[in-house]
């Protein structure tokens, strides 16, 4: 299922590193966003003949790791961190405020299939909390003012 | 901030556009590799020796002592691998550090890397980080583009490449056998250490010579080498070549209840009551201080009466909590122990890698008697219980994440961890 575009990516990972089993997490990535920010099996099996790897082994390596995503996820990907420093700073409050406004629980993609929400352990962003991370953008310092007009902002893409 | 505090990695942290060569060129930039390459490998690393530079990861492990147990050999390949993995819940200080001064942390892994005879360079940044990578990688091009990186550094016949490496969401993946397991394509879970098996810098990735050393620790070379180590060394705690010493300057991240949380640059011995009172401008909304975390999430709090202690590695370490990776966190009156530590204690069960029983079995055990002691359903002998579960944790897990796990709550020596001090506030939820 993986196109020629992605293997011509891999490729280039693959030249980084002295061995081609090294390539795989970054491999499992270009995979990922080229098939809407989640792994179907058959993507992994794809990445695991062309690494020349066992497909047990590279679904054993791909389930390891939280990123990657082994169902679909909505468009948006709204991961809200709620340890230790965003927790005491309004975190869970917060998490509440957009499940409420989307309809949806912690881990529920909503029926249209634009947000998914999720907590998400530290984010590295403590000097900025609470704060939370939709694709590739953090947001930081948020209030529920500011999250409303994320969320509305993200409605329209 | 207090205009004591020199600041060595963020001297032209300000600088607009400070992210881009031209501009980092016009600010010493590279000026430490064009200096190191006319050093030898022992002159270097006699310098980092001079400064005193721990590791900043953590662990504070001395890093000459580190670079210096790399094979004195040139056919082997040898790696540095740069620890991006910042996962430490309360540290944000490599992120702000890639974010800003990209070029800080290229210049380092070349000083680095001629300094260990390294022609690969691997930055492990954890997925997350996407637009601290982009940075990173930015800066890479650039620096190949000026002649920093590739063929024949600067006409020294030294090549170099370097490669961003991106992980994937595990906390365990930070420890660096774990690390290593990962940018070779496997589980990060880790690798067995000495006496059975060798060092990293023995054999680490590829069954080569590696050092596997924290952004910051990299960045560090940088002033290390412009300045001179024993003139870095001018600042900190203890006494430099007698003991452990706390040399030079740090990163802190301050965050939690106060007026002006950031990531700071201060001296080694600071007193923590400068930080949060001064740098950090007090409390927020002028609450009381009810306790702080002094090193990130592993390190056992601290109540007030600990607040001259000086931010170093042996102070803290004297107070039965750690400088661990330097993120200072600040909880006023309102914080419940228990909520916070049941929070914790949850964030180390979903990051135990499960390869051994004390972690994988105790980290749920701690969860499940922390979720019934907040659901109302505790009983009296469960304060023990979670001081047991740890004690049966801390030591006897493979690697320190379990130990991570028991400290908050049971400190690693006198027992002086969150129970400790705050035993009554447990026995209360227990109670009612
Ligand atoms: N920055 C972050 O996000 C996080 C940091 N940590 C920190 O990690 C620390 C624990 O790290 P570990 O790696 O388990 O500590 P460690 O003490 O086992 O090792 C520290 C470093 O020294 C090296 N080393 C040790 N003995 C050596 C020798 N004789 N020769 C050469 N090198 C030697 C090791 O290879 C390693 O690089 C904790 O104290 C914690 O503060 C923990 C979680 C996250
Ligand atoms: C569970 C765990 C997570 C860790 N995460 C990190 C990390 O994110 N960044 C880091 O630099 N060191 C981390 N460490 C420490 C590393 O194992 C290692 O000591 C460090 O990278 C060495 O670099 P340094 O000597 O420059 O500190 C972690 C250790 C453990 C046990
Ligand atoms: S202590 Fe054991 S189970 Fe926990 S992360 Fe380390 S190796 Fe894995
Ligand atoms: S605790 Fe939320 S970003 Fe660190």
């Amino acid at each position: 299922m993986l196109t020629e575009e992605v293997y011509k990516k891999i490729d280039t990972l693959i030249a980084k590193y002295p061995t081609k089993k090294a390539a795989l997490l970054p491999a499992l990535w270009v995979a990922q966003a080229a098939n809407d920010n989640w792994l179907p099996r058959e993507a992994m099996a794809d990445v695991a003949k062309y690494l020349g790897l066992a497909p047990a082994y590279v679904e054993g390596v791909a389930t390891f790791y939280t990123m990657y995503n082994k169902a679909p996820v909505g468009r948006h990907h709204l991961e809200v961190c709620h340890n230790i420093v965003c927790m005491v700073v309004g975190a869970d409050e917060l998490i509440d405020h957009i499940g409420g406004k989307l309809g949806v629980g912690r881990g529920e993609t909503t029926p249209d299939r634009k947000f998914t929400l999720n907590t998400a352990e530290c984010l590295g962003a403590c000097a900025n909390a609470p704060c939370m991370m939709v694709g590739d953008t953090y947001y930081e310092d948020l209030t529920t003012e500011k999250v409303d007009e994320i969320l509305a902002d993200l409605a329209r893409k | 901030m207090p205009s004591e505090q020199p600041q060595y990695l963020y001297k032209y942290r300000q600088v607009p556009g400070i992210d881009d060569i031209d501009v980092y060129l016009k600010h010493e930039g590279y000026n430490a590799v064009r200096k190191a390459l006319t050093m030898d490998q022992e002159a270097i690393i006699n310098e980092v020796k001079l400064s005193g530079l721990r590791g900043r990861g953590g662990a504070g492990f001395p890093t000459f002592i580190k670079w210096n147990g790399i094979p004195k050999n040139w056919d082997k390949p040898h790696y540095l691998v740069v620890n991006a993995d910042e996962g430490e819940p309360g540290t944000a200080k490599d992120r702000d550090l890639m974010n800003a001064l990209p070029h800080l942390l290229v210049e380092g892994c070349i000083i680095s890397c001629w300094a260990i005879r390294s022609k690969a360079c691997y930055i492990y940044i954890r997925g997350e980080y996407i637009q601290p990578a982009r940075q990173i990688q930015k800066a890479i091009d650039q620096a190949y583009a000026k002649g920093f990186l590739g063929k024949n550094i600067l006409g020294s016949g030294f090549d170099l490449d370097m490669y961003v490496h991106m992980g994937a969401g595990a906390y365990e993946c930070g420890e660096e056998s774990a690390l290593m397991s990962s940018l070779m394509g496997e589980r990060g879970m880790p690798r067995h250490k000495p006496p059975s098996a060798p060092l990293p810098v023995i054999s680490g990735v590829w069954d080569s010579p590696t050092i596997v050393n924290n952004v910051e620790t990299i960045a560090t070379a940088v002033p290390i080498i412009n300045m001179g180590g024993a003139e870095y060394a001018k600042v900190g705690t203890g006494t430099p070549g007698a003991g452990p010493a706390s040399r030079g300057t740090k990163l802190i991240t301050l965050s939690g209840h106060v007026k002006k949380p950031g990531n700071y640059e201060i001296v080694l011995g600071t007193p923590v009551r400068e930080i949060i009172y001064e740098i950090g401008g007090g409390i927020k909304n002028d609450k009381k201080l009810k306790f702080f975390i002094p090193g990130g999430s592993s390190t056992p709090l601290l109540p007030p009466e600990f607040l001259d202690t000086p931010y170093d590695y042996e102070a803290l370490g004297k107070t039965g909590s750690l400088l661990g990776s330097g993120a200072l966190i600040v909880y006023d009156e309102t914080v419940s122990v228990p909520a916070l530590m049941t929070r914790l204690m949850h964030f180390y069960a979903h990051e135990s890698c499960g390869k051994c029983t004390p972690c994988r079995e105790g980290t749920n055990w701690l969860v499940k008697i922390h979720d019934r002691i907040m659901a109302g359903g505790g009983r009296p002998e469960d304060i023990d219980l979670l001081l047991d579960i740890s004690n049966n944790i801390f030591g006897r897990s493979f690697c320190a994440l379990g130990d991570a796990a028991a400290m908050p709550l049971a400190g690693f020596f006198a027992g002086k961890g969150a129970i400790y001090y705050f035993r009554e506030e447990y026995e209360e939820l227990i109670r009612n």
